[in-house]
């Protein structure tokens, strides 16, 4: 049995080797290559002195967080009302249906939105405002990342409130709290798991989303996928384009770290 | 009473939200004019033209075609790179194997595109004759679809009694039966989920597939993007109607499928809450 096994699993054996293993090893290795492909330290050199791309490093970092704070505001309500609802599968799942829809296509339809004959500012034109310009703004680039990253904030957040067991709130209540301490001393701190898996989903995303900076952000948002996107297909760079990607990878192992589940203590 | 009322009313905004951008797409997708402002009357000619757009038609099936070769080679790659894992004796290896292979599923999607960019121009320069296109396409989807179905698998595999595999041993299956008897027409609910998730992601994809396409071969997401880029063309929102419709009835497909593969212990605990 186990000859039989190791030799089926030989696909699965190369595909680690070739597509997990082998490009993050190249995208290093190339990091360290000039655009003549010598071997250099001069990517490095101009990331952290230019100035430039530490800027865009801060912004890019800056955006994301702002648009994981924003979801996490605007989720945990969500999850928490979601979980009282008599048919919560189904509701569920009407949060899960966005995101089977392409994501270009969320994208295009916030063009129409925001556009300065669109529907918002339609809604202004009635309240007697005049249009604004609202497409290719910082303002529509967080709302439309924020929109396409909801469900991915909500989900886990659900799933950590809903395995929450329930005998916990009656204890508390027996004991004498109140609604709000029952909530920040019981059920906050028992589903930080998942606001921390939530954060993981939207924070890392949010730093390399190219498409909506270009379609929405109108390039005046630069993220850390936007460089790495210009650097590769645009200016055909590779050596800084991977070193942007470094950072990039950097970053999210940072990320990783900070949201990852602490090891239980004790025993349970 | 009152408090109950309020946080309805929150939900409804939020459903509203999510949904208003969908229901914008739909309906003008019916509108007789060109452009995303102002409903000037119903028609269906957008249906119409994207109909008679072949080139758009060829880029659908296409696309098709991609998720369903991608998917299902990736899940039978996950099948047994599931069964590896889960067979692994050390707990250590166990983890690290596991840990290699959710690499793939937290990278962002532009490195993901960049890397296995430089991995296939390096092949390309090793071979002549291999270039950018459909293969390198089909390649990455398999590559970024694998893990999904191993972690789709190993729920079921834990979840699967050892003694029954010991048992057939004993009654003189040999490998090929206990496989094809016991493991996998017990792992069948998860397969179908994995293969499932493995479509969606290759459908949905559009970073990868935007890095490592050359010229010749184009998918709905890219063709949506670079259309995008020229401006508003309603024949977008009359596919994106035809895209929604799909969706949901996939997601309906999925959610009676998810139903079935739900681990036992979970669904012993919902009912015990819902008493």
């Amino acid at each position: 049995m186990k000859k039989v096994q190791t030799l089926f699993a030989i696909p699965y054996f190369l595909w680690l080797l070739l597509f997990v293993f082998a490009p993050v090893a190249l995208i290093v290795f190339y990091s360290f290559l000039n655009t003549s492909g010598q071997f250099t330290l001069q990517n490095y050199d101009s990331y952290f002195t230019s100035g430039k791309y530490l800027i865009m490093t801060f912004n890019s970092v800056w955006y994301a967080f702002l648009i994981t704070l924003i979801t996490l505001i605007i989720s945990y309500p969500t999850a928490y009302f979601l979980t009282k609802l008599k048919h919560k599968d189904l509701w569920l799942l009407l949060i899960i249906l966005p995101t089977w829809i392409n994501l270009l296509l969320k994208a295009y339809a916030f063009i129409g939105i925001f556009g300065i004959h669109g529907g918002v500012n339609k809604f202004l034109e009635f309240f007697g405002f005049a249009p604004h310009q609202i497409l290719f703004t910082d303002f529509s680039f967080i709302v439309v990342a924020m929109y396409i990253e909801l469900p991915f904030m909500i989900i886990p957040i659900f799933n950590a409130l809903e395995e929450l067991n329930p005998s916990l709130l009656s204890a508390s209540h027996d004991l004498g709290a109140n609604n709000i301490q029952t909530f920040i001393k019981v059920v906050l701190p028992l589903s930080m798991n998942g606001v921390k898996s939530g954060i993981q989903a939207v924070f890392i995303p949010s730093l390399s989303l190219f498409m909506l900076t270009r379609l929405i952000g109108g390039n005046r948002v630069i993220t850390l996928g936007t460089a790495i996107e210009e650097h590769f297909l645009v200016t055909q760079n590779w050596g800084m384009g991977s070193t942007i990607g470094v950072v990039l990878i950097i970053a999210m192992i940072i990320v990783m770290i900070l949201t990852g589940e602490k090891k239980k203590r004790g025993g349970q | 009473m009152k408090k109950f009322k309020w946080s309805n009313l929150y939900l409804l905004f939020v459903f509203i939200f999510l949904y208003i951008p969908i229901a914008y797409l739909i309906v003008y997708s019916f509108s007789a004019g060109n452009s995303m402002s102002g409903f000037t009357g119903f028609s269906l000619k957008h249906f119409y033209t994207l109909f008679s757009d072949t080139r758009l038609i060829i880029i659908l099936l296409n696309t098709f075609m991609l998720a369903f070769l991608s998917s299902l080679i990736a899940t039978l790659i996950g099948i047994f790179g599931a069964m590896n894992i889960y067979y692994m004796k050390k707990r250590t290896t166990r983890m690290m194997m596991l840990s290699a292979n959710n690499i793939l599923m937290v990278s962002p999607d532009v490195i993901i595109g960049a890397s296995f960019l430089i991995f296939f121009t390096g092949l390309g320069s090793l071979f002549p004759g291999f270039g950018l296109g459909f293969t390198t396409v089909l390649l990455s989807h398999i590559a970024f679809s694998i893990p999904i179905v191993v972690l789709m698998v190993l729920p079921k595999l834990r979840e699967m009694n050892d003694s029954m595999v010991w048992a057939a041993y004993d009654l003189g299956a040999n490998n090929w039966q206990i496989l094809n008897r016991i493991i996998l027409p017990y792992l069948t609910p998860g397969i179908i989920a994995g293969y499932f998730m493995a479509f969606t992601y290759s459908l949905d994809d559009f970073a990868v597939t935007f890095f490592v396409t050359g010229n010749g071969f184009t998918t709905l997401s890219v063709e949506i993007y670079s259309r995008a880029r020229q401006g508003i063309s309603l024949e977008i929102n009359a596919l994106s109607a035809l895209v929604f419709l799909f969706s949901l009835i996939l997601v309906v497909g999925y959610y009676f499928i998810s139903k079935d593969n739900m681990p036992r212990k979970n669904k012993k605990e919902r009912k015990s809450l819902n008493r």
